[in-house]
């Protein structure tokens, strides 16, 4: 039994099927990266995972509890699993330290001296301890993901989904973001990725999975994926990848 | 480059900013035809300058010179019916319109809070989700839109001379003034309800999102990311209707509370001249003013410390 088992999962918006049939296991500690061209699903299948989206079939099942459908605890769902999007999403009305202090302790019941030891303590590693009093605006992007994904971390996720987590940063500011993921990836996080940066997915993940219209179209270790992919279409978006200079 | 036509035209409205135009427009023609065409730049762009200085400060002065003009036509009339002197000296007069605007003072900050918070309150119930919520969103609707279309005149007559009439239990035997605060509230509520909505909605899906993926429930995302982002964001429309509200404490007079407007009409009645409702007018004119600026002023500060954000 896997950690994470997704079977058969179906999506639609209105009339658009966005999500056909997904099979995926990911093992505890393993990094499975998901590409694919955009619009191909990346995205909403993370957001199936920690139930910010409805599935209209399928199952999708966490450690062995089924955590789609009905009579789930989406609170508690989502106290396991943590996400990082694309633009951050950090508040901007309050401090850094809020941010992430906010739901260990609402969430939690953590009380107060606790919760901001605990993010000062994620804050230093990821090196933005100086900036805990700061507002978000203040902070360059690379600096508000790092963020970000410390408030994630703050919650003690099983699991963390990372959606394009560098797509909106300028190009030097990624390496900052990605050595982050790279040392969590060290430590054994369970981890589900989407990503355009295939040098990083080549290097961090344990599988890689091609999404193409709603279904993964092919699966497997990151050597034969970008190696040799058995799939035309594989072979089609990574050449188009390398075209754009990005592999 | 301005043509010397154009500056005569400056010179005539307002000859103390137009004239210099008119030379520089001259001298920059002159110039121009020498051939020193710098120069000749330089100095129409002092006629430009000059000639603006016609339009803005001109018609400021003789707008201002016609006002002043109306107070002393037909021999002063405007000045006697609206600022006789006596009425204007008399401390007596002032002591009681005084006492009187701090009737109208006290309604509305005791309105102001209960809308504040009031006004909240059905703003939220209204964009509860889910089908079990409807009939509540329903009847929040319903309160919103009617409020909104009764005049708040009308509201303070049903409620000041109908519910004492109707002799209800808790809001049978309520004074004049709680009554007005009572139908400027209920008025005011409605539209307050919607600028914190509109506020509300205009908060990104994905700060819910990031909320509400951390475990925060539904009323945890309200309360701490989405209302605490909206009421900041809707500061400078509620400035808008705390004003309204502040004025329309007026109304207050036709139910009989001895306000500033009542104590007015006694003053003018006794001794047939307006000057009493100039007074008034001054009152709320120096009340607002300052209220204004000082809630510009918090909201500018607090722009600064929390620039920006999506
Ligand atoms: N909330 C939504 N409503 C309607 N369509 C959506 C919504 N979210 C995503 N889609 C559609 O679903 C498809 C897949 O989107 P997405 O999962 O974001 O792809 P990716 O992340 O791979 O780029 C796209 O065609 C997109 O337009
Ligand atoms: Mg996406």
């Amino acid at each position: 039994m896997a950690f994470l088992e997704i079977n058969q999962v179906f999506k639609r918006f209105g009339q658009v099927e966005v999500l056909r049939g997904i099979d995926l296991d990911v093992d505890l500690h393993q990094v499975v990266c998901l590409i694919g061209a955009s619009g191909s699903g990346k995205s909403t299948l993370l957001r199936c995972i920690n139930a910010l989206e409805v599935i209209d079939g399928g199952e999708i099942r966490l450690d062995g509890d089924r955590v789609s459908g009905r009579g789930i605890d989406v609170d508690a769902l989502r106290q396991e699993v943590g996400i990082v999007f694309q633009s951050f999403n950090l508040f901007p009305h309050m401090r850094v330290i809020d941010n992430i202090t906010l739901a260990p302790r609402k969430v939690l019941g953590m009380d107060q001296d606790e919760a901001e030891a605990k993010a000062m303590a994620l804050l230093s590693r990821v090196g933005l301890a100086d900036k805990a009093t700061d507002y978000p605006d203040r902070l360059s992007g690379g600096q508000q993901q790092r963020v970000a994904i410390v408030r994630a971390l703050a919650m003690g996720p099983k699991l963390m989904l990372l959606d394009e987590i560098t797509s909106a940063l300028d190009p030097e500011l990624v390496a900052e973001v990605l050595n982050i993921v790279r040392d969590l990836a060290s430590e054994g996080m369970t981890m589900m990725l989407a990503t355009h940066e295939m040098g990083f997915a080549k290097e961090v993940s344990s599988k890689v999975c091609f999404l193409h219209q709603g279904v993964i179209l092919e699966e497997g270790p990151p050597e034969k994926i970008f190696g040799d992919p058995s799939e035309d279409r594989t072979r089609e978006f990574l050449k188009r990848i390398v075209d754009a200079g990005r592999l | 480059m301005l043509t010397y036509r154009a500056g005569a035209v400056a010179s005539l409205f307002f000859p103390p900013a137009g004239i210099p135009a008119l030379v520089h427009s001259l001298r920059a023609q002159r110039l121009a035809e020498k051939g020193e065409i710098e120069l000749a730049r330089e100095h129409g762009e002092k006629a430009r300058n000059w000639a603006w200085y016609s339009v803005g400060v001109g018609l400021t002065v003789y707008v201002v010179a016609a006002l002043v003009g109306l107070l002393f036509a037909n021999h002063g009339s405007v000045r006697v019916v609206y600022f006789a002197w006596s009425i204007l000296t008399d401390g007596s007069a002032w002591h009681s319109m005084i006492k009187g605007f701090w009737i109208n003072i006290q309604v509305f900050l005791i309105a102001e809070v209960i809308v504040l918070v009031w006004a909240l309150f059905v703003a939220v119930v209204r964009l509860l989700p889910g089908p079990a919520c409807r009939p509540l969103r329903f009847l929040a609707t319903v309160y919103v839109d009617a409020f909104r279309a009764f005049p708040a005149i009308l509201v303070v007559y049903i409620v000041g001379l109908g519910l004492p009439q109707a002799n209800l239990p808790l809001v049978g035997h309520l004074s004049d003034m709680q009554y007005v605060i009572f139908a400027l509230s209920l008025t005011y509520g409605a539209y307050v309800s919607e600028v914190y909505r509109a506020g509300i909605e205009s908060i990104h899906w994905s700060q819910v999102a990031a909320a509400r993926s951390l475990g925060l429930s539904y009323s945890q995302t309200m309360r701490f990311v989405v209302v605490p982002q909206a009421v900041r964001r809707v500061v400078p429309p509620l400035l808008n209707d705390f004003i309204g509200l502040q004025k329309d404490t007026a109304i207050i007079s036709v139910i009989g509370v001895l306000d500033v407007v009542s104590r007015a009409r006694f003053i003018n009645n006794a001794k047939g001249s307006l000057t009493a409702y100039s007074m008034a007018a001054l009152l709320f004119l120096v009340v607002t003013i300052p209220f204004t600026r000082w809630l510009e002023w918090l909201q500018n500060r607090r722009q600064a410390r929390t620039q920006g954000g999506r």
